[in-house]
């Protein structure tokens, strides 16, 4: 600032001058704020980070609060029965409007969550049998010595498994997967399945393609990843030298791996094991391309068509805006609560075991 | 059977097996890759494209552009506030008495959140921004579920990158008598990057990939975005892979693998950049 400017009684400039004037008192006030900031730079840090940092916390809080507040009203209606029964009636839309406790909602709606939650966790757990084996094999196969052009493409290819959208493996597995199960594979496991308890599910009619099995060697296919490359880092995390001890008593491969190695990451396995529980709890496009999305009814046998959580949340969005009084909607926020409910306990338990014992956090991702 | 001769059978079965499970992994993701680009190139045609689209058949320019807005959003977003928030979790927190780091309560929030169900996070956009603001279906909806969605990833790994410089760097520049921010901000940040860069990368490509969240926030438009952040339906890539690849019609199909092999051939963009940079990195250090 000059001193021209503060005297009262300067000339009246012309528009050139005062717009240079103006100009020179912009650059001076972005000077000084610039001059501010790297003066109180370590501050600026704090703060910006700090701020930044609280967004996730708060983004949690929201979410769970909406979601409740949303779903409170359905609650109070469908009440416990919710999570037992079977019956998915969105009553009649065009019909008269009745309300109990106060909510309104089509007259007849009736709403039971039991087979979504029955499916989401049937082709989970049936997806991390599948995973789990194959995720520990291919980690250990991972390790092994191998040139380096080959470790790079298989990496890559992993990663690229974990990064493919859901959608895509959803249309692989409708279009491609599927079908080819149902027409070589299945019949197969269904004649020599035995008569036996849990094992008898396997036998029965095949169906297309679509349903509980197909969902979970797909669910499996996109969990694989998780596991495989927590495993593999947790792997080459394990010392040499009680390896190399291992072998110099004469110990094979197999006996290291089962003796020594595997004990040392046990703990983290767990934790990433339930992790992919977790995701696979969660995913939505794949299973909702390949379970045939019915609901009302469990799978009467493993290939028997059904539907999970997050499969109905999203196949039901158009129908549910047909309902007037709103309650389709909130029905659907109920059923996403129970979902978020069952995923972030998975998720905070598996967190909670590895980190209690292990010490070190598991990785946040997909296995990429 | 001699002991010795069963020891080397079981031995043989697990390297068997276990090679077994890696092709059971490299296998499919072979499979899915080659599949898309084998059932999209027969009947590409590049005005896919410059073609809007019509219904169920014509073009895809709407929905890429689409996509690339949301990305480039995403990627300021929840590039910002992912890398700041690494940021605090590596540096700026205090450090707890037993020497552990600090923020447990923020890095616990921002772990939990990563383990959310996309589609839950997406009906709560819905029912919040979509139908609660009264902004409609539109692209702050989508960008703000999104961003919410991939920002774990990146502080994660912003503040593994971080926590992986060397304490010396900062004891040197300390020594040198810089200031905190300035070290942080020409030092150890800069040290940093690739890490950073490849969490940013990484996560887009989660992005780029996201479909359930989309359809409840962004809805669908088959028209080119426009110029509106809010009461503006946007197009994006996974809804024709989504939509389409049930219809009855030839055209459908064709722009369902057109779609997908699109997504596939955006995604491993992302990811072997990502690559890249950390192999550069490696051969640097």
């Amino acid at each position: 600032m000059t001193t021209a400017d503060r005297s009262p009684g300067v000339p009246p400039a012309t528009l050139v001058l005062a717009a240079q004037r103006a100009g020179r008192k912009l650059t001076t006030t972005a000077k000084r704020a610039v001059h501010f900031l790297l003066r109180h730079e370590d501050s600026a840090w704090v703060w910006a980070a700090r701020t930044a940092a609280v967004v996730p916390l708060v983004a949690l809080v929201l979410l769970i609060t909406v979601l409740a507040w949303k779903a409170w009203p359905a609650i109070e209606v469908n009440g416990l029965g919710f999570l037992t029964h079977s019956k998915w009636d969105t009553g009649n839309l065009y019909g008269a409007v009745t309300k109990t406790h106060g909510v309104s909602h089509p007259a007849g709606a009736s709403y039971g969550a039991w087979p979504l939650i029955a499916g989401t966790l049937e082709s989970s757990g049936i997806a991390l049998v599948i995973a789990l084996p194959v995720s520990i094999g291919a980690a250990f196969a991972m390790t092994e010595r191998m040139p380096r052009a080959v470790s790079r493409v298989i990496g890559f290819f992993v990663e690229l498994l974990a990064g493919v959208p859901s959608v895509i493996i959803g249309l692989w597995g409708a279009l491609t997967l599927g079908p080819l199960l149902a027409r070589d594979v299945y019949p197969i496991i269904a004649r020599h399945a035995p008569q036996v308890p849990v094992l008898r599910y396997l036998r029965g009619p095949t169906g297309v393609g679509e349903g509980l099995l197909t969902s979970s060697v797909v669910l499996a296919l996109m969990i694989v990843p998780i596991i495989a490359a927590t495993t593999r880092d947790l792997l080459k995390q394990v010392p040499d030298l009680p390896k190399e001890g291992a072998r110099a008593l004469g110990m094979t491969d197999w006996e290291v791996a089962r003796r020594v190695t595997l004990p040392w990451v046990k703990t983290g396995v767990v934790g990433a094991t339930v992790l992919g529980l977790g995701r696979a709890l969660g995913e939505t496009m794949a299973v909702a391309m390949v379970t045939g999305v019915v609901l009302g009814s469990t799978a009467r046998n493993v290939y028997g068509t059904m539907t999970t959580i997050a499969a109905t949340i999203v196949s039901q969005l158009d129908a549910s805006f047909t309902d007037a009084t709103g309650f389709a909607v909130r029905t659907l926020a109920e059923a996403a609560l129970v979902l978020a409910v069952i995923t972030l306990l998975v998720n905070v338990g598996a967190r909670l075991l590895v980190r209690r014992s292990a010490g070190t956090a598991l990785p946040v991702g997909r296995g990429i | 059977m001699p002991i010795l001769a069963r020891r080397r059978a079981i031995n043989g079965a697990f390297r068997a097996l276990s090679s077994l499970a890696l092709a059971a992994v490299v296998g499919p993701a072979a499979w899915i890759v080659i599949g898309v680009v084998a059932s999209a190139v027969p009947h590409w045609k590049w005005s896919v494209l410059t073609t809007p689209t019509q219904g169920a058949s014509g073009g895809l320019e709407g929905a890429i552009l689409g996509t690339l807005v949301i990305v480039v959003g995403v990627g300021i977003v929840a590039g910002g506030i992912g890398i700041l928030t690494g940021v605090h979790l590596a540096e700026t927190s205090r450090v707890r008495r037993d020497g552990r780091p600090g923020g447990g309560l923020l890095r616990g929030a921002s772990e939990v959140l990563s383990g959310f169900p996309s589609i839950v996070l997406g009906y709560v956009g819905y029912v919040a921004l979509v139908v609660g603001l009264h902004w409609q279906f539109s692209l702050l909806a989508a960008l703000i579920v999104l961003s919410v969605m991939v920002l774990p990833y990146i502080a994660k790994a912003t503040e593994v990158a971080l926590r992986q410089v060397p304490t010396s760097y900062r004891e040197g520049a300390e020594a040198l008598g810089m200031r905190t921010g300035f070290t942080l901000r020409r030092i150890v940040l800069k040290a940093a990057l690739p890490g950073i860069a490849t969490g940013v990368l990484v996560g887009l490509a989660i992005a780029v990939g996201e479909t359930a969240p989309l359809l409840y926030t962004a809805g669908w438009s088959p028209a080119n975005p426009k110029a509106a952040l809010i009461h503006q339906p946007i197009g994006y890539l996974t809804y024709p892979v989504w939509t389409f690849y049930d219809y009855p019609s030839a055209a459908a199909h064709q722009l369902s693998y057109d779609a997908a092999l699109l997504l596939v051939v955006l995604v491993v963009a992302l990811l072997a950049v990502a690559r890249v940079i950390v192999w550069r990195s490696q051969r640097h250090s």
